[in-house]
């Protein structure tokens, strides 16, 4: 099962090496990890998305509340948050087929944000279900290049994941 | 003041009075320090990963954080392999390491290592010192990490321009801490208390498993109270050998794959398993879900990732385990379990082999039992044990009577011995440290007698000679057909004209008639010594099968 777990960690030399270390080391797989400097510029907050079972989790989330510069981990509740991930795409696309995608492009809320003779690039910011369609749906155009982020993730509601 | 001389008065702050090292061009200036004041005492090894053990020992021994130092690079990396022994171990251990200077950093000029890269794994924590400002802050920390919680090496990596800089403004210790994401739990949930006490008031055959972290919270006399106050019969793991008193009607042995009978049985009928400060290795708990089938499983841990991690847990209690311990005695009344504590204790009547004498051969089983009868005569003796078929002779046969038992447990780490009692010696002067390790381990560590001989520290070394690495043959026996593949020894020196090459008397014995006289002259003596066992082939370490 997949988890996304957020951690807020020190903005230090090496943290993210240490954080990414660790869970591979532990023998956990990462399927995505993004990081970006949170209100505070001396935190750093990481969203990671592990696949692994229950016990799992547990030891992802003790584990990494061991590493010093961690503040703080929370697994996600399903259900409870909103995640996102920003993927770009560059599909190739002559000029007859511009409309087609265009209009694609509408239906899934993307954005084009270069295009050439024989190409088009897009860009699309949602969860990874319909990222996963979006691309589905551009394969048959032929995808040049694919450019994903990971998800972000914060909670719905008035909660917050603070120290 | 310089960067290096403020390490030094941080040092001296945190009361150190000894160093384990070994010098090189990047750390000269904290050495030139060292010298310049003159106040903590330097111990120069003959090998980097020896000052790391040697740490290791002088922290087990006195309960203080230990101190360990090399240059960068080869010194660095020399380090390592005691790096990972202490932290497998949960030793507070704090290893200053030189390094290039910071403008440097990353291209790979002469003896540059990412020290802090490759140690990620093994540390509990560490820094990279660029600004010789934060050096007092940086001490200070590493210190308190290596100390609280679950205990383990922390390591300070020093470019050599940081300890060259002036430092700015006046040098204040900082006297508390503050790490946001770092405060370790102590007391135990009262909520799992209460849990717990109604489990141990139901159970009929309860059974607590003591491990190294029993050590670590120095609460052996809580638990000696804990088990007396309810009786309730003690197994311990390799890491908990030593903390009951190996003859007390309660104690039943170490368990595992090496373990004796009576220990293993413990565990394996018990509807109550009280887990304390063991983290249910492989070699202590083979089947840990075979157990937790049968027995409510109590877990106190200071680290709430060691509870469920090999064995789920129906009672979590993270915490510091003097402190629940001190908790539980308080808040039971007294327990009996007659018939359960007297089937055990017949078990490990019956089930304790009298090894029969050959003439010519020295039995090291023998041999522990007679140095444990001799040692108690004199002294609570500090017994370190090397890893092999020595160690596990050692934990099954010497009787423990307050003394301390010491050995690399969780990493299996061969040549950690000599070091690790030169350091326990230097942190109790007046105890008996005796040494006890193969003729492998020996040659990988024998360096080190010069140590022992410059600095006067006066270790008992025995050496279990028996021209072979004897538990990995044991191991080819087993598995292999009896196809030995490089674990004999020949080639090996006459140990005892080795040892008095350097000036350190030695003596061999041959018969287990001869074992008593030699233990006596072997303790007897104020300088260092080393007693040569001729070892019968053979002798398995297992005491069942
Ligand atoms: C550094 C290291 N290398 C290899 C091993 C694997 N190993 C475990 S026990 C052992 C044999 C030890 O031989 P010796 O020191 O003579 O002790 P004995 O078993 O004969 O008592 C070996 C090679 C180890 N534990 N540590
Ligand atoms: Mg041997």
């Amino acid at each position: 099962m997949r988890y996304t777990i957020t951690v807020l960690v020190q903005n230090h030399y090496g943290v993210l090496s240490k954080v990414s270390g660790l869970i591979a080391r532990r023998g956990f797989n990462i399927e995505s990890l993004a990081v970006g400097v949170t209100e505070n510029p001396d935190i750093s907050r990481m969203t990671i998305v592990v696949d692994c079972d229950e016990n799992g989790v547990e030891q992802v989330e003790k584990q990494l509340n061991k590493l010093i510069p961690t503040i703080k981990v929370r697994v996600l509740k399903e259900g409870a948050y909103i995640a996102r991930e920003l993927t770009m795409v560059k599909v190739s696309c002559n000029a007859k087929q511009r409309a087609e995608m265009m209009n694609l492009a509408d239906i899934m809320h993307a954005r084009i944000i270069d295009v050439t003779a024989t190409s088009l690039t897009l860009e699309l910011t949602d969860t990874t279900a319909r990222t996963e369609t979006f691309i589905s749906l551009l394969r048959p155009f032929g995808i040049k290049e694919l450019v994903r982020t990971g998800i972000s993730a914060i909670e719905l509601g008035v909660n917050t994941t603070k120290k | 003041m310089t960067g290096a001389q403020i390490v030094l008065e941080c040092l001296k702050k945190e009361g150190v009075s000894v160093v384990f090292g070994y010098p090189g061009a990047t750390i000269a200036p904290f050495y030139d320090a060292l010298v310049c004041d003159g106040t903590i005492k330097h111990v120069l090894v003959r090998q980097e990963q020896n000052a790391g053990h040697a740490a290791s020992g002088y922290s087990r021994a006195s309960g203080e954080v230990g101190v360990c130092c090399t240059t960068s690079g080869p010194g660095a990396t020399n380090l390592i392999t005691a790096l990972a022994t202490a932290y497998m171990d949960s030793i507070p251990m704090v290893a200053l390491t030189g390094q290039v200077r910071s403008d440097l950093l990353g291209r790979d000029v002469f003896q540059e290592a990412d020290i802090t890269g490759a140690c990620e794994p093994f540390t509990k924590h560490s820094y990279l010192a660029t600004d010789t400002q934060e050096l007092p802050t940086i001490i200070k920390e590493a210190f308190h990490i290596a100390a609280t919680g679950r205990p383990g090496p922390v390591l300070i990596d020093l470019p050599q321009d940081t300890l060259e800089r002036e430092f700015k403004g006046e040098f204040v210790y900082p006297d508390s801490v503050d790490i946001i994401g770092y405060k370790p739990r102590t007391a135990g949930h009262s909520l799992q208390i209460k849990r717990a006490i109604e489990a141990i008031s139901k159970a009929e055959c309860p059974v607590i498993c003591a491990g190294g972290g029993v050590v670590s919270a120095k609460s052996r006399r809580e638990l000696l109270k804990f088990a007396e106050k309810l009786d309730i019969p003690v197994v311990s793991t390799l890491m908990g050998v030593g903390m009951m008193p190996t003859e007390h009607p309660l104690y039943m042995g170490m368990l595992g794959t090496h373990g004796i009978y009576s220990a293993n049985y413990a565990i394996h009928h018990a509807d109550l398993v009280i887990l304390c400060g063991a983290r249910v290795g492989d070699r202590a708990m083979s089947k840990p879900d075979q157990i937790a089938k049968k027995a409510t499983i109590i877990h106190i841990d200071i680290d709430p990732a060691e509870i469920g991690k090999n064995m789920k847990a129906d009672i979590p209690i993270v915490g510091d385990i003097r402190n629940v311990l001190k908790n539980l005695i308080e808040k039971t009344d007294e327990l009996k379990h007659e018939a359960w504590v007297n089937d055990l204790r017949k078990r490990k009547a019956d089930h304790t082999p009298v090894f029969t004498s050959i003439k010519g051969q020295v039995d090291p089983r023998n041999f522990m039992r007679t140095l444990s009868e001799i040692v108690s005569r004199h002294s609570k003796a500090i017994l370190v044990a090397d890893v092999g078929e020595n160690q596990i002779w050692s934990a099954n046969n010497f009787a423990f009577r307050g003394g301390r038992f010491l050995t690399s447990g969780g990493l299996g780490t061969m040549g950690y011995s000599l070091g690790a009692a030169m350091g326990a010696k230097i942190a109790k002067p007046a105890r008996q440290v005796i040494a006890v390790c193969g003729d492998g381990s020996f040659q990988m560590m024998m360096c080190e007698l010069a140590t022992l001989k410059q600095h006067d520290v006066a270790v008992k070394v025995v050496i279990m000679e028996n021209n072979r690495l004897g538990m990995v043959r044991e191991l080819q026996d087993k598995l292999y057909g009896g196809r030995y593949s490089g674990v004999m020894l020949d080639g090996s020196p006459d140990f005892v004209k080795l040892v008095q090459a350097y000036g350190i008397p030695a003596e061999a014995v041959g018969d287990d008639d001869e074992v008593e006289g030699a233990i006596e002259r072997m303790l007897k003596s104020s300088e260092p010594y080393v007693l040569v066992c001729k070892v019968a082939a053979d002798i398995p370490s297992r005491q069942e099968d």
